[in-house]
């Protein structure tokens, strides 16, 4: 479980970091008035769906780090074998980062409220996402092609599985990235997907990360 | 107020009832008194605080509670100082705890490089053993080796496993004062070896080898019990150990076989049992298809190892010698006139080549209440009621259903299966405690409907 | 800024305009609670029913002949998980978290109440398809609260087949309502409170509930990985936990997996669930005690920290359920250490709790009744977790009686009564009514005494080493008959305590409709909740102006002041004065 404690250490680091600031030092029966940071006009006004998102975040690379965790722990068995990763997901995996690179050019877009940019790029961010999926689908089948079934070793298994869950999360998103595409269709002002562009590019750049990080794990073991 | 009496009452009484309890630890059997002592530390500890902390408890509501208007609490939000010290008393408390019970796991887990291995294999539900034989070691296993004839999944390569002293009975003995190591494998899902008297206790796990380490140290016959979940039958998986001296162990030893004399024994002859089933076919008819005007249930179609394991057990006096038992206590004078082994073999083997044809249905009932209730049974007698052998669960489809049901309350009664060495009678008679003549006669409806 | 005007004006919330709206499909926080609250109750009724079965089943054997052994291994199956996840979790979190945590912070409603409203439904969800697994072939599962496998999958369990597999995919669908809840608890109380509502300034329940939220958004992954490999293993023939076994005699497919690997995960879930439970109840029992003793909670800082403490150290104490379970037994040293250091702050907490009453001005009302029988149960329970968390006391003691009662004691009981003492004092609040006192009382003392009836002689046979999880035990050599004494004794405690219940649910009923009009702060309590301008608060729960906050909420018998509690949304002035040392 050590890889999945090393991402809670750091998850809960984190919060308690941000608590210690918060209330150290603090005696709250010996103050009274109207103190600390006003939530309505002070700095750390960040927009509620990105800290949702934060705390979602957190919760998919506990997930995620809990696959690992259980993949370095099924490792040590005698019976694992060791399965060629097919090289389409080297492919793959230039159509996420590039996918990635277009969302945040959206996103840039959609700061400065260039609605074509926004638009444009969106489109382009969604292609190279459909992209990865179709090409994901493609390794699975050249996978259980060469033999390499779901029952037939855990190793086999794994692959399917944490495909799958990664390929679960991206399909959220794209309902998301749909629906921001949809409303830009009917709606005039651009600073209104806003938020779900900003939060989309984050949440792109997070499923980019745990894919070069499964992809990393597959790769060398 | 009351609850301040009641909270001086619950302390006064709990301890009470710590000391005046008939319940606390079985007689120690083994070396592990060091676990006794500090669950005995343990205690001390934590029912100081257990009590300090709720007198004061009581003390603070019986003085602090409201009793007037006026009446205001003080004011204080915080003092480190006595914080500190609670904080400083608490750990030294958890040290007191930990440390000497570290202390004796590290014992736990260093078994003496002297003791004698013991494996306790598990499986649903029931146990079996197995001895290292003469060379020290035991051969290798494999779970997907395991077949009617290779119960214990022995590898037939394995050199090694030749002479293991294979031991198909839920009682193992052992010698006392001798460090045992005990290698537990399961054959198929969680168990766990327990003897209360031991102390220790270790799941099996399927698919790796688990072990504990003792040293018995008092003469005995103890319960073997599983205490990890393992299915519906769980609480019916029991065993025995008996801890022997050296000579009542050695005399126990001798009678035990190999793997390799397990491996070559001859099945039984039907030719030879031919002759020896007249006496048989007077009661239970020349086909084997029973009679029920002589109470003589129908014995063909039955499994080989069910009618030798029953002939056995009426010839031991392990069925048939309870005094309720009116038709058990008929059959077992004609099993005792089998004289060895051998002959119960060459019977089973006769009634096997006799024609099966399915038994007359005697018993109604509601067919689809039965199905429901099946369900507990149909796990080892199977969906068909075809019988299980890795179970000892015999065929009961087919078979004569006015029998199944003067055994199902039998079984009920305690009239079977009450034998202190008729585990798998015992198994029966556990399951069946919430069955009533309706639902048995259900049950058997369904069986009939199959 | 988007937070701003969801927090601030109450025109921005999407007010139901139809009583299906208001009721049904309501995205109001406290409807939600409510939901939440009665759906548990309502589930838990059932873990209840079948509690009493197997008590009558181990009781008296053979009597009643009311269940089989396959239905007796469902019912200790289904009455765990209901009762650990779809009673307790769902009620302190989805209940009384709801319910809460914005009117404690000062919020209109939580941050994202459609994805809050979608949470109950997919609960709601969840608890019909765990339900639903009574009555498919083969029954529900049998494999124990944890779900070991291979007995969870194999033929010789109750329900391996369909129950099993509705079982997963229920607590899935669980995962799915905790986590789209659990977004709204944590961003709503870090990102929705009002002006002056700085973080320790935040009652202890809220600090509880946030901290317990936390723990579980972590650790449900957990659960789900492990249910995800199980359902793989059990229906296309995986092996992630499967070895090659010979199930009752057939050799199975599988080959080479490990069981050991299921049990870490699922306590490193299912050891963090304690806590997710624990954490609400120490909170809320906190403003229990702190409210009707009149005084403020003692070492406020140092609970808040205890809180995040017993919350981080809670993540790496998992396997202290899985001393005997084969795995390295040399990982026994790491977590008995750490599992005797998670002790140090929950007993400070108690220590606190009573330190609070020290000097207090005890008001003996239902709630603090409740309260009281709590901090009793949670020592109770809490010492006999150091024996079965520090590993050669455990050896024993594991899979005994023992654990039952202690688990029982510190997890069932003790939570139970901290959700009873806040249903009798949050109840005037949401309803307008006060909950009858002597029903209550009597529900009180019942219960109380009931449940020390049925679990202290618990530990007692499991220090003799009579084994959990057994449909009957016949005769043992092992144990003397008074054993089955002292079991029919318990069945029938547990029978009175059972029916004691329904007497509160009775009670939540008539008062509804009879009960005595409630003030608006009939405890006179500081804390937000009490301080709306209407009762039981309307949607947007604070008129036109969102409350001001001033002080802590623990300003109670400050001296100089005129009364002996000062809401947090009074403003300072001659009367609080006291308040500043």
């Amino acid at each position: 479980m050590t890889a999945t404690l090393i991402v809670l250490a750091v998850i809960m680091g984190g919060v308690v970091f941000w608590l210690i600031r918060q209330t150290l030092n603090v005696q709250p029966w010996a103050e009274e008035g109207p103190i600390g940071q006003d939530h309505a006009s002070g700095p750390f006004s960040v927009q509620p769906a990105k800290v949702g998102l934060i705390v979602f975040l957190a919760v998919a690379a506990s997930l995620f780090s809990l696959f690992v965790s259980a993949y370095f722990q099924r490792m040590e068995f005698g019976d694992w074998k060791i399965a060629p990763e097919p090289f389409v997901l080297w492919i793959n995996t230039a159509f996420l980062i590039l996918a990635s690179v277009f969302y945040q050019l959206a996103r840039n877009a959609v700061i400065k409220n260039q609605t074509a940019q926004v638009k444009s790029n969106l489109l382009i961010a969604g292609f190279f996402t459909f992209a990865f999926m179709g090409g994901q689908l493609w390794a699975w089948q050249e996978f259980h092609n060469s033999g390499y079934v779901l029952s037939g070793n855990p190793a086999n298994a794994f692959f399917y599985v944490l495909t799958a869950v990664h390929a679960a999360h991206i399909l959220g998103g794209l309902w998301v990235w749909s629906r921001t595409l949809f409303k830009l269709q009917s709606i005039v002002e651009t600073r209104k997907v806003r938020t779900s562009v900003e939060l989309c590019a984050i949440y792109w750049h997070f499923l980019l990360l745990i894919w070069l990080v499964l992809f990393a794990l597959l790769l060398s073991t | 107020m009351a609850i301040a009496i009641i909270l001086i009452l619950l302390v006064v009484g709990s301890v009470i009832f710590h000391f005046m309890s008939p319940w606390y630890f079985t007689e120690l059997a083994s070396n592990w008194g060091d676990i006794d002592t500090t669950v005995t530390i343990t205690f001390i500890v934590c029912g100081i605080v257990f009590v300090l902390a709720n007198l004061f408890m009581a003390y603070c509501i019986i003085k602090f509670r409201n009793k007037s208007k006026d009446q205001r609490a003080a004011y204080e939000p915080e003092n480190k100082k006595l914080e500190s010290w609670l904080t400083i008393i608490t750990s030294i408390g958890v040290v007191a705890m930990l440390a000497p019970g570290l202390v004796v796991w590290a014992k736990f887990v260093s078994p003496p490089d002297d003791a004698m291995i013991v494996e306790a294999v598990g499986q649903q539900w029931q146990w079996t053993f197995r001895l290292p034989g003469e060379d020290g070691r035991l051969g290798t296993v494999d779970a997907r080796k395991i077949s009617f004839q290779n119960p214990f999944g022995m590898n037939e390569e394995d050199p090694y496993g030749q002479d293991d002293i294979l031991i198909p009975s839920s009682e193992l003995h052992i010698p006392i004062n001798r460090p045992i190591k005990f290698n537990l494998r399961s054959k198929d899902v969680l168990h766990n070896f327990t003897v209360p008297q031991f102390r220790v206790k270790m799941d099996l796990v399927p698919g790796m080898i688990t072990w504990q380490w003792l040293t018995p140290t008092k003469l005995g016959t103890y319960d073997i019990l599983c205490e990890e979940l393992c299915g519906i039958a769980h609480h019916a998986m029991r065993g025995k150990v008996v801890v022997d001296d050296d000579e009542q162990y050695k005399a126990w030893l001798s009678e035990q076989k190999t793997y390799a004399q397990f491996a070559s024994m001859q099945p039984g002859d039907a030719h030879a049992g031919k002759p020896l089933y007249q006496a048989c076919a007077a009661c239970h008819g020349l086909e084997g298809e029973g009679n029920q005007a002589l109470n003589a249930p129908k014995i063909s179609g039955q499994e080989t190892w069910y009618l030798e394991h029953q002939l056995s057990n009426f010839k031991h006096g392990l069925r048939g010698s309870n005094p309720e038992d009116t038709y058990g206590q008929q059959m077992a004078p004609m099993a005792a006139t089998l004289v060895d082994n051998a002959a119960i073999k060459n019977i089973a083997a006769y009634i096997q080549t006799l024609p099966d044809n399915p038994a007359p249905h005697t018993i109604n009932g509601d067919v689809d209440n039965g199905k429901d209730l099946y369900e507990t049974c149909g796990k080892c007698h199977g969906k068909q009621a075809q019988g299980k052998w890795a179970v000892n669960a015999p065929r009961i489809a087919g078979m004569s259903d006015w029998y199944l049901l003067t055994q199902l309350k039998n079984f009920k009664h305690g009239v079977r299966g009450n034998h202190p060495s008729d585990v798998r009678g015992k198994q029966m008679e556990l399951m069946v405690v919430s069955l009533n003549d309706e639902t048995m006669q259900d049950i058997i409806a369904y069986i009939n409907s199959l | 800024m988007a937070h701003v005007a969801l927090a601030d004006k109450g025109q921005e919330l999407a007010h139901p305009k139809t009583w299906i709206g208001a009721y049904v499909w309501s995205q109001d926080h406290k409807v939600i609670g409510i939901q939440y609250i009665i759906t548990a109750t309502l589930v838990g009724l059932v873990a209840l029913a079948l509690s009493a079965m197997m008590r009558l089943q181990l009781g008296f054997p053979g009597v009643f002949d009311l269940i089989q052994p396959n239905e007796y291994y469902s019912a200790v199956t289904m009455h765990g998980m209901i009762m650990v996840v779809f009673m307790l979790t769902a009620f302190f979190l989805g209940g009384f978290g709801n319910l809460l945590i914005p009117l404690m912070c000062g919020a209109r409603d939580m941050a994202f109440p459609y994805m809050n409203m979608l949470s109950f439904w997919v609960y709601l969800a969840s608890v019909i398809v765990l339900c639903a697994s009574f009555f498919v072939p083969g029954g529900a599962t049998g494999a124990g609260w944890t779900l070991y496998p291979p007995q969870a999958i194999t033929e010789g369990s109750a329900g391996s087949g369909m129950g099993i597999i509705l079982m997963l995919v229920s607590l899935a669908l669980f995962i799915v309502a905790f986590t789209m809840g659990g977004l709204n608890y944590i961003t709503t109380a870090f990102q929705a409170r009002t002006r002056g509502m700085t973080l320790m300034r935040m009652p202890l329940s809220v600090w509880g509930i946030v901290m317990a939220t936390i723990l579980g958004l972590l650790a449900f992954p957990a659960l789900l990985v492990a249910a995800i490999m199980m359902l793989l293993d059990a229906l296309l023939g995986t092996s992630f936990f499967m070895p090659a076994i010979s199930d009752l005699g057939e050799v199975s497919s599988t080959t080479g997996g490990t069981p050991i690997l299921f049990q870490h995960l699922f306590w490193f879930f299912g050891h963090p669930e304690v806590y997710i439970v624990a954490l609400p109840m120490f909170g809320i029992a906190s403003d229990l005690i702190s409210t009707h003793a009149r005084k403020n909670i003692f070492g406020y800082r140092m609970m808040v920290w205890a809180i995040i403490a017993i919350g981080g150290l809670s993540f790496i104490v998992w396997a202290h359920h899985m001393y005997v379970s084969g795995m390295n037994p040399y990982f026994g040293f790491f977590f008995a250490t750490t599992t005797l250091i998670i002790a140090v702050p929950t007993a400070l907490k108690v220590y606190n709790w009573v330190l609070t009453l020290w000097q207090g001005n005890i008001h003996l009302n239902v709630p603090m009744l409740f309260a009281i029988g709590f901090i009793f149960t949670f020592i109770h329970g809490g010492i006999t977790g150091l024996f079965l968390g520090n590993v050669a006391v455990d050896v024993p003691l594991s899979d005994t009686y023992f654990v039952i009662g202690h688990f029982h004691m510190v997890m069932g009981v003790s939570p139970f009564l901290i959700v009873f003492g806040g249903m009798y004092h949050w109840y005037p609040k949401f309803t307008g009514r006060m909950l009858n006192d002597t029903m209550g009382k009597i529900h009180f003392w019942v219960t109380f005494l009931g449940t020390y009836a049925i679990y202290l002689p618990m530990h007692y046979i499991g220090i003799l080493g009579v084994p959990r999880r057994y449909f009957a035990y016949g005769s043992l050599d092992s144990f003397p008959d008074s054993v089955h004494v002292i079991n029919t004794s318990i069945t029938i405690a547990a029978l009175i305590v059972g029916t004691a219940q329904l007497l509160f649910i009775y009670n939540l009923v008539w008062s509804l409709f009879k009960g005595e009009k409630a003030s608006s702060n009939p405890w006179r309590a500081t804390t937000l909740e009490w301080q709306t301008p209407d009762t039981p608060p309307k949607h947007g729960n604070w008129g036109p102006e969102l409350p001001v906050v001033h002080r802590w909420a623990y300003s109670y018998s400050v001296p100089g002041a005129r009364e002996d509690f000062i809401p947090q949304t009074e403003e300072p002035s001659e009367n609080t004065k006291g308040d500043v040392h």
